[in-house]
């Protein structure tokens, strides 16, 4: 039977992560993101889960990854700086292949920047934010309800792909307080990580399969294998040979990019014959739609694309928009990041308008009524 | 040579290791082995984890769950292995950088939870790996790449912030007595199920502290640690001056009764079931 709750955004992310079968947390306080931390102290005792305060945010994804290697789901949550400090250990995860579940609250930055305001400046961070090469997978919530079912997809991708995969929230969509349909679990989709099938004699831990991913083990359930952040051979071991190097590199990179297409979530709104659409994610969303809808009852030719997934990004989406349209304006609570990727994609096929509110402040769906008919 | 059960322990494939010949983290190994041989901890059942640096490598030659992290960070990554499986018995080895520095605050908050986890600290006094720059144990008035004058840094006594900070097991010993290693690792990891234990095992590092402080020989300082390492129980029995750049081995604490944290959280998810 399904429920229905009125949820912060922070709590159904912690519901969604339990719903998922998250059973270990490690965290540190940080605000807009404590709420996550403190419903998942309450939750996950009662399932017989770990939860654990943590010295600082480093050891709050690094008691993630361990707990994760022992073979639980794990999450870390954090906003601004905390998330800054754990981009080492993201990449480790990263590297050594192991899922866990990141979710950002955006706030302002940078450094201590703006505790309890909005912001969306994080999104290139979030694809570029740990050094090396590597394929992030990042969702965008823009709901309550999404918070819950982007976090349950989160751990899906993490554990399908071994690898860290992040929630993009931000300040708004964290504290905001709406309605929200808990589905019934029997409905869920959940995925566990592959586990191997031979015998712990025959494991080559990173031997991946065709789709690039190598079955995981967990340390305790028999199986010996060695773990590190080094850059390791199929054995798990540290390699300096050119072959191998490029070889994992590659693997880490393309296991994810072949499989862009069943990641890619999007939302379109009112885009059949629209002249000029406006491509926002997160809490901007919400103001976006307002705009186009009281826009389409006077005429207005508008429509919205909402990435779901901000990385991958949509660019085959993005691409057949530009084709058929005017004008995509891209608003974002940052200096603009999100609008580099359309501007990229739309490669001059339509004109391309990027709008930034770097106040600490939402856009109002006046502005974004007064950016669309500037160009209507 | 090792013994038959102690080499059924190694990788042998990964060998040789690669710690400069006559370095002393080879001692440490292996009496880390024959503790762990003589309290027959199955191979699947032992995890060993590590930071990053010389001694950090042990890991990868041990033929168990082996677990390499990141600088400083090994004890958060053991903790969250342990919480997620607490049967699990984890040696956790670092470097003297590796635990007091970067690792530092890590350090004294493992101590605190006292979860139960051993961790082995192979103080060498330097950084071996990235060349020979000074740590927060390399002592005073004593020369590193980063300390060309001289070292004015006080050091660590890696056992009294153990102490300090709540560990319930502490010892010290160092590469020149392996038999008194292999004592009281055997112990600490024992111990594991009483909670967190702490076994500062001094190393040398011949090739980038020696050469720079006139111990350039591997069994100088084998020697050196020989002639100014003195059993505890001796050394309660002598002055401060007596003691002077002593350093005192042997058993420091050892406390049962404290309660370890994965036992303590199993009390946490009874209130929480109840509640």
């Amino acid at each position: 039977m399904s429920q229905i709750k009125f949820w912060q955004g922070n709590k159904a992310v912690a519901m969604g992560a339990l719903a998922a079968g998250c059973r270990f947390f490690g965290g540190y306080p940080i605000t807009p993101s404590t709420e996550i931390m403190e419903v998942m102290s309450e939750k996950l005792p009662e399932l017989g889960g770990k939860f654990m305060q943590m010295e600082d945010e480093i050891a709050g994804i690094a008691a993630g990854i361990g707990a994760s290697i022992a073979g639980e789901k794990a999450m870390t949550a954090s906003s601004g700086p905390g998330i800054s400090l754990k981009q080492e250990l993201l990449g480790y995860a990263y590297m050594a292949e192991i899922p866990i579940v990141v979710v950002n609250v955006q706030r302002g930055g940078p450094s201590t920047g703006l505790p309890t305001k909005v912001s969306q400046a994080d999104v290139m961070q979030a694809k570029w934010g740990t050094h090396g090469d590597h394929a992030t997978i990042a969702y965008a919530p823009s709901s309550v309800q999404e918070c819950y079912t982007t976090t349950i997809k989160s751990f899906n991708m993490a554990e399908r792909f071994r690898q860290p995969v992040l929630v993009l929230s931000d300040e708004i969509i964290g504290h905001m307080r709406e309605k929200i349909v808990i589905p019934d679990s029997e409905t869920l989709e959940i995925i566990d990580r592959k586990k191997p099938k031979v015998s712990p004699a025959d494991f080559i831990p990173y031997k991946a399969d065709d789709d690039g991913v190598p079955p995981m083990a967990a340390f305790g359930d028999g199986y010996r294998w060695h773990v590190t952040g080094l850059t390791s051979d199929d054995w798990g071991f540290p390699t300096n040979k050119t072959e191998e190097i490029e070889k994992k590199a590659n693997r880490i990179i393309s296991k994810v990019e072949r499989f862009r297409e069943d990641i890619i979530e999007y939302k379109e709104d009112f885009m059949e014959d629209a002249e000029i659409v406006v491509v926002s994610y997160g809490s901007v969303s919400r103001s976006a739609l307002r705009a186009i809808r009281v826009l389409r009852e006077q005429g207005v030719k508008v429509g919205h694309f909402r990435p779901i997934t901000l990385w991958p990004f949509p660019e085959r989406q993005i691409a057949e928009i530009s084709k058929k349209v005017k004008h995509i304006i891209v608003p974002e609570l940052n200096a603009g990041q999100i609008v580099l990727e359309v501007e990229r994609i739309a490669c001059g096929k339509c004109e391309v308008h990027r709008k930034s509110l770097i106040n600490g402040e939402l856009y109002k769906p006046e502005e974004i009524m007064t950016f669309i008919k500037e160009l209507a | 040579m090792p013994r038959e059960d102690v080499k059924s322990f190694l990788r042998t494939k990964y060998l040789p290791h690669i710690w400069c010949p006559g370095c002393g983290h080879g001692i440490i190994m292996h009496a880390v082995l024959r503790a762990v041989t003589e309290l027959k901890i199955p191979q699947e059942k032992l995890c060993i984890s590590s930071g990053i640096g010389c001694s950090s490598r042990m890991p990868g030659y041990i033929d168990a769950c082996t677990l390499h992290t990141a600088h400083g960070r090994s004890l958060a990554f053991a903790t969250g292995v342990k919480m997620a499986n607490p049967e699990l018995t984890i040696v956790n080895v670092m470097g003297d950088g590796d635990a007091t520095a970067i690792g530092g605050n890590h350090f004294i908050h493992a101590c605190r939870r006292n979860i139960g986890i051993a961790a082995v600290i192979m103080n060498n006094n330097i950084y071996g790996m990235t060349g020979g720059q000074a740590s927060p144990t390399t002592p005073e008035d004593t020369f590193a790449t980063t300390a060309l004058y001289g070292a004015i840094d006080p050091v660590f006594d890696i056992c009294k912030l153990a102490i300090g900070a709540g560990a319930t097991y502490v010892a010290r010993s160092t590469v020149a007595q392996p038999m008194l290693c292999e004592q009281l690792l055997k112990k600490a990891i024992e111990h594991q199920k009483n909670g967190f234990s702490v076994v500062e095992i001094v190393s040398y590092c011949h090739t980038q502290f020696g050469r720079r402080n006139k111990r350039g020989k591997a069994f100088d300082n084998i020697k050196y640690l020989r002639d100014n390492s003195i059993m505890k129980a001796k050394a309660d029995t002598m002055s401060a001056e007596e003691l002077k750049g002593k350093m005192i081995i042997g058993e420091f604490l050892n406390i049962n009764n404290a309660g370890e944290y994965t036992k303590r959280y199993d009390e946490v998810i009874l209130r929480a079931k109840k509640a």
